[in-house]
């Protein structure tokens, strides 16, 4: 696939080790992380029907990836029957060139853009500013991040690991603002008023998008800042990419998601705004409205039975800030748009298990399940990672070649397997472990163990086999 | 009760004293008590870390074992995790209609140790005494996936003498994570260094779980800190008696060896010097 | 990677792509007529369709939850608007006040209170005037009692978009009879205004804020910094 995020990467565990380092990273993570997961778990509790409602989204995005071809031609004409132009994409060229074409057509060189992941994830703002076209992000951090020249590291708050002050000196810097302080008000304040010149004069707007509704074709943007609605009422038109997988069947399964989603996103009863818009209204809003449905590997995760409930996820990030894992890595370690529980298993099966960086993340958790607790449309995260852990064992032992066949780790679970199905031969390795083991012994205990299983006794002691195992024992009985 | 014992294969090698303990409370609550020999290995390791081939022929030999037991019972929550929760969809998997009927069959009459004497036998009294300071760390799988829900605790709030003290962030995972462990060991050890403090600030002399390989990762890390806490299986936890408590001093310890393992009975700490006893 | 069978467009490509995904192309297995099937598939909506049924304590409800988001709140009969309204503007130092098409010119303060009035009618007002303005009056369509929400639908009174966008305070005046229970009442409500006119719909939560740096909340971004709820 030609998405701009693939390209070499870093595996996670590499990336994860010199994040680890970064105290205020870690510090400014947990902050963030704490804080919005109480505050989840409060929104959560005062629903009783919670669970009925999350079953109902479950169910909902289960039919919609059974019908998915229906939905969209049911979608693109609703969109043409309510005055938008619907646009396919296969791939993130295909999209970037949809877009670059329609603002190219109508002479301009400056785009306003909502936050989008999706248009992160096919590099749009790149892909533009090669043919000198400017897309300025709008929402507060993607602002910092794209001023920054950074990534963004959380799905919701893409400048969660910076602090006020990092924000400060960049405002000094990129605003001209040399007086600024560091107080979150004011960084806020300088930020509209840069940005609301930008708006007012917009001639094109760029967004994503959260759901559209096949049956009548509106499409929906959940924000809380109101650069969405900024974007998508104020410029003359308006360009809209979908991830093919955000589309619902009818306006009534928006009573389901609009109340799964702030809670679990933002931790809100409600987030401040939501826009929902059906093609074009005469005297109201953008003139010219085009959907580019976007497919970007999707259609391949679909392929996939076990691992397609990934595609029923709604980005709220409430598995990013549950992770133990995501908490002390941060986002980057991902090298993906998408981080955290989702994010290790929605990338590797978007760019395939032949990229090493992506097949590395599904073992990037402990499988402790915390994300499935809160995922709002229940997807069951690691048991999906498991999935792909055993579809990157057999793309390993397939197509690894001869270094794929004898890799340490598969010979040693080969073995450990035959050793495991004979008795006699479980018994026969419990002696010789405990003969071997003297070699490695400190104090009683296994304190240094050579290859792979270096990174346990890097920190930890192991307990050596016992002089008298359990079954040994159990002989002494009878 | 005829008990047919899933001691777990790291238990057996590593941790036989969380199996003695098993089976002493089992006998003592008077049911009898069976030790399939034959039995390895539940296959959790291969199937958690992708292997799922090799794991089919290990949970078949495992329900070949253990078929024609009354009842199952394991001192592991994460082995129980895996069979009640995968067995079933691995056998899907095989295609093996054989192993999905047996699967099927077996499945409801297998019990994690604390499901068991709580929801199986309704006990929770089961006359043990333990006049230590403990907290109780409930594992992942034990949480989220078994949903032991607070089995472990109300045996625990019923153990003679005990100090049980809540840890402070209980429900975060320990970073243990099977290979997870070795393949990101970095991330694990930032995660275990946090619950560690979590422990080390409740003040507890122990720290005990329904599972030996999560306290095999956090007892790893205090034993290599030179920490005075130890970790101990709940199970011997549960088999400690009063006339247990007289011989030593100290809990029993995930890793100070004593002859009391190889003698069969259950080391168990007796009362601490000024340590109130109820 | 699924392989694109000769076709001339992405359209086709993807579509094929699904189907070959789901299965359509292997006999026998989730054929067109299953695939129907699970489409009529009824959803278990086993959630709340309907709140609080009575108006007191849903009017009550919805003050506490806009309350929260820090707007401004009153409560007031109906035939003292205009003094409210007059009042409210001179508190906050209002002097151009816009005024959507269709507001009950009934709630509109006199002369005597010294505002300006823009109107988007006949001609539109330009996105400069509005940004000049100091504050827009409006009503609503409902009001959600569960979460604190105003929902417009740019009918009469509420204007299109841009009006309740643009200018710095909102002035939003709710009936108490348009307060509903909880969320899926109002999208109940919205269906016959979406599936007819395709109107376009916002929901407004208390005044715009951002939580991006450091999760300090900052209310204010960029839609109206201000948000005062008059209920009649």
């Amino acid at each position: 696939m030609s998405s701009s995020e693939t390209g070499i990467h870093p595996t996670f565990e590499k990336t994860a080790r010199s994040f680890l380092d970064n105290s205020q990273l870690r510090s400014n993570l947990g902050h963030a992380t704490r804080t919005i997961r109480d505050k989840r778990r409060g929104v959560v509790d005062e629903m009783p029907d919670w669970e009925e409602l999350r079953e109902a989204g479950r169910q909902i995005k289960q039919k919609v990836m059974q019908n998915l071809d229906h939905y969209l031609l049911q979608l693109e004409t609703s969109v043409t029957r309510a005055g938008g132009v619907v646009h396919w994409a296969r791939d993130a060229a295909e999209a970037n060139r949809i877009i670059l074409d329609l603002i190219k057509e109508r002479g301009e060189t400056e785009a306003v853009k909502v936050k989008s992941l999706t248009t992160d994830e096919i590099g749009l703002n790149k892909a533009l500013a090669k043919e000198d076209i400017m897309a300025l992000e709008t929402d507060l951090a993607e602002l910092i991040v794209q001023m920054a020249g950074d990534e963004p590291s959380h799905i919701l708050v893409p400048a969660i690991h910076k602090n006020r002050s990092e924000i400060r000196d960049l405002f000094r810097d990129k605003l001209g603002k040399p007086d600024l302080t560091d107080n979150p008000a004011e960084l806020t304040e300088a930020a509209r008023r840069y940005l609301r010149k930008k708006f007012l004069s917009a001639k094109i707007g760029i967004s994503g998008s959260n759901f559209a509704v096949a049956e009548t074709g509106t499409v929906a943007v959940v924000e809380s800042e109101g650069n969405g609605r900024m974007c998508t009422t104020l410029p003359q038109t308006l360009i809209t990419v979908l991830g093919i997988e955000k589309i619902i069947p009818a306006w009534q399964d928006l009573e389901v998601f609009m109340q799964l989603l702030p809670r679990s996103s933002t931790a809100e009863r409600m987030n401040p705004y939501n826009t929902f818009w059906t093609g074009t209204t005469e005297g109201d809003g953008p003139q010219e409205f085009h959907l580019v449905l976007l497919d970007n590997g999707r259609t391949q995760v679909l392929a996939d039975p076990a691992g397609r409930e990934t595609l029923h996820c709604i980005r709220c990030s409430a598995c990013l800030n549950v992770c133990p894992v995501y908490e002390r890595t941060g986002g980057h370690a991902y090298h993906s748009v998408y981080p955290g529980p989702i994010g290790a298993i929605l990338t590797p099966q978007l760019r395939g298990l032949s990229d090493k960086s992506a097949a590395s993340l599904p073992y990037a958790s402990t499988l402790c399940g915390a994300c499935y607790e809160v995922c709002p449309v229940k997807i069951n995260i690691p048991e999906i990672l498991v999935h792909l852990r055993g579809r990157v064992v057999r793309h390993n032992k397939n197509w690894g070649g001869i270094r794929g066949k004898v890799n340490p780790e598969l010979m040693g679970m080969k073995w450990l397997a035959w050793t495991l199905r004979s008795r006699s031969r479980y018994e026969r390795a419990q002696k010789m472990a405990r003969k071997g083991q003297r070699w490695f012994m400190h104090d009683d205990v296994i304190s240094k163990l050579p290859g792979m299983l270096s990174g346990w006794t890097a920190m930890r002691d192991l307990r050596p086999v016992a002089e008298q195992t359990f079954r040994e024992w159990w002989r002494t009985r009878s | 009760m005829n008990i047919s014992l899933f001691v777990a294969c790291f238990n057996d090698t590593l941790y036989p004293e969380t199996g003695i303990a098993t089976v002493q409370l089992l006998e003592r609550l008077g049911h009898r008590v069976d030790f399939p020999r034959e039995q390895t290995c539940c296959g959790q390791v291969h199937y958690n870390t992708g292997y799922q081939d090799e794991t089919v022929s290990l949970a078949k030999r495992f329900v070949d074992i253990f078929s024609d037991a009354e009842t199952v019972v394991a001192p592991s929550a994460s082995c129980v995790g895996m069979i009640r929760e995968f067995y079933p969809k691995l056998a899907i998997l095989s295609g093996d209609r054989k192993l999905i009927r047996d699967v099927d069959d077996l499945l409801p009459r297998v019990y994690e140790l604390s499901q068991f004497l709580v929801n199986k036998l309704e006990l929770e009294d089961v006359g043990a005494c333990y006049p230590h300071r403990v907290t109780y760390h409930p594992t992942c799988h034990s949480l989220r996936m078994l949903r032991v829900g607070d089995a472990p605790l109300r045996l625990l709030k019923k153990v003679k003498g005990i100090d049980l003290v809540e840890l402070p962030g209980a429900e975060e995972c320990c970073g243990f994570g099977g290979t997870f462990a070795i393949k990101n060991a970095d991330t694990s050890m930032a995660m275990l260094t946090d619950k560690i403090a979590r422990i080390k600030e409740t003040g507890a002399e122990v720290c005990t779980a329904s599972d030996n390989s999560c306290l095999m990762h956090i007892g790893g890390a205090l034993n290599r800190q030179r920490e005075e806490v130890k970790v101990v299986h709940l199970a011997e936890i549960l088999a400690s008696t009063e006339a247990a408590s007289t011989e030593t001093n100290s809990p029993n310890s995930g890793y100070k060896k004593s002859g009391s393992q190889n003698s069969g009975s259950t080391e168990s700490g007796p009362t601490k010097s000024g340590t109130p006893n109820p | 990677m699924v392989e694109d069978p000769v076709m001339s467009t992405a359209k086709e490509a993807i579509l094929q792509r699904i189907r070959a995904a789901l299965g359509d192309d292997q006999p026998g297995w989730g054929t067109q007529s299953t695939r129907e099937d699970t489409r009529s598939l009824n959803i278990e909506r086993g959630y709340r369709t309907h709140g609080e049924t009575k108006k007191q304590q849903r009017v009550g409800l919805f003050v506490r939850h806009v309350e929260e988001y820090k707007a401004r709140v009153s409560q007031i009969s109906e035939q003292k608007l205009p003094q409210t309204v007059a009042d409210i503007c001179s508190a906050e130092k209002v002097k151009k006040l816009v005024i959507p098409p269709g507001l009950d010119e009934k709630w509109l303060p006199g002369p005597e209170s010294g505002l300006t009035f823009l109107r988007d009618e006949p001609d539109l007002l330009s996105y400069d005037e509005l940004d000049k303005s100091d504050a827009v009056l409006t009503g609503c369509f409902r009001a959600v009692a569960q979460t604190g929400t105003i929902v417009l639908n740019a009918g009469p009174g509420q204007g299109r978009r841009a009006l309740t966008l643009i200018p710095d305070f909102h002035i939003c005046v709710v009936r108490r009879e348009q307060v509903t229970g909880i969320v899926p009442e109002v999208f109940w409500d919205l269906e016959p205004v979406i599936r007819e006119e395709g109107a376009p719909v916002t929901f407004i939560s208390g005044p715009s804020a951002t939580s991006d740096i450091e999760l300090d909340r900052v209310e204010g971004v960029h839609g109206p910094r201000r948000l005062h709820v008059v209920i009649v």
